[in-house]
């Protein structure tokens, strides 16, 4: 591994090696025929999948009380990735967003918004709090394929491509979520040379803004 | 053979057309995509999820629509579920009704809601047979020895 950050480099090695091909994907949605959509999109993309259709059954099985506590003996170390929809009765997607990023032992897993609704303030707000990406609903294989290159991890290259362009390595966290961290500072740095109509692209698509 | 080439050319026409009548969209060539071995029923065990779910909802619509004081938070919750899962399945007709009902949810116009609870019913049916057909249809290629020809 290149780069900076040596010691962190080792604890994230250790960690990586962790769920090997197939990582455990979470997916939130009170809309049973999404659910099934969904699973079924991420087992083609060789993920583990559990499913939950509301945000309570979801802070349930990732061990989060809603009173706060965090239980010991639960599936946190399991879970990769959440997606959630962002519509949902009682706890919205941001809510349970907010939770996650809120809990200490989960907020480091990328969480997924998902949302029929295309509307740029939503979005925006969904990233900010800490969502790693925004996907417009009905989702396609393309969408979920992203989403993999997510989860998998090819370090190496995008994580050096990313350094190059912030030439500050302490900048970029490393950590189990290193390429989203550095994902999310590639989009705040962005943001402050960015042309407003050139933030949300860019937001989509960091990899590709950073090869201008 | 020339049953097993009939039934597939059947099979293709009457999906062409359900494509250019709008009933489906490219959201159900998604479906198709995702069907295979290991899961070859897929598609008919999603759509039939969205008969169940639909007919819940439908049957909800009514009632709701049908009471003293209209409860037009609860309505729209129910159209957009139903506007969701059509989507999601590609039953496009069923769901651009959906997005006009919730015009009305906003404007709280009970006459309008009720107006387009008949049309989604319409709609419903309409994309219910035409699915059920086209089942119907692969069952026969598939009994002639034939396979589902995959979406372009």
């Amino acid at each position: 591994m290149e780069g900076g950050n040596g010691g962190s480099c080792s604890s994230m090695e250790k960690v990586m090696g962790n769920y090997g091909d197939q990582p455990h994907v979470l997916a939130v949605d009170d809309n049973l025929i999404d659910r099934k959509l969904v699973e079924k999109l991420l087992k083609n993309s060789s993920c583990k999948v559990t499913t939950a259709e509301n945000g309570l059954k979801a802070l349930e099985y990732l061990g989060l009380g809603v009173d706060g506590r965090n239980k010991l003996d639960t599936n946190v170390s399991k879970v990769n990735l959440i997606i959630t929809d962002y519509c949902m009765p009682g706890m919205t997607g941001y809510e349970l967003l907010k939770k996650i990023k809120e809990s200490s032992i989960m907020k480091e897993v990328p969480v997924v918004i998902m949302s029929y609704e295309n509307i740029p303030t939503r979005i925006t707000k969904c990233l900010e709090e800490g969502a790693q990406m925004f996907m417009l609903k009905p989702l396609k294989q393309s969408d979920v394929k992203k989403l993999r290159a997510f989860v998998g991890f090819k370090l190496s290259t995008q994580g050096y491509r990313i350094q190059k362009f912030c030439g500050k390595p302490t900048d970029c966290k490393v950590g189990l979520q290193w390429p989203y961290v550095l994902c999310r500072t590639i989009t705040f740095h962005m943001r402050d040379t960015l042309a407003q109509h050139e933030l949300q692209p860019a937001i989509a698509n960091p990899t590709k803004a950073l090869c201008r | 053979m020339d049953g097993l080439v009939q039934f597939q050319r059947q099979l293709v026409d009457y999906t062409a057309s359900l494509f250019h009548e709008g009933f489906l969209d490219e959201q159900f060539n998604q479906l198709q995509q995702l069907q295979d071995e290991s899961n070859p029923d897929f598609v008919v065990e999603v759509v039939s999820l969205f008969f169940e779910d639909s007919e819940r909802l439908l049957n909800e619509l009514a009632k709701s629509l049908d009471q003293q004081s209209v409860d037009f938070k609860r309505i729209d919750a129910h159209v957009h579920q139903l506007k969701g899962s059509s989507s999601s399945i590609g039953a496009q007709r069923v769901q651009k009704v959906c997005i006009a009902f919730r015009n009305y949810c906003d404007e709280q116009n009970t006459e309008g809601c009720l107006k387009c609870l008949q049309q989604v019913k319409h709609e419903y049916s309409l994309v219910k047979t035409k699915l059920e057909t086209l089942f119907k249809l692969e069952q026969q290629v598939l009994a002639a020895g034939g396979s589902i020809p995959l979406p372009i």
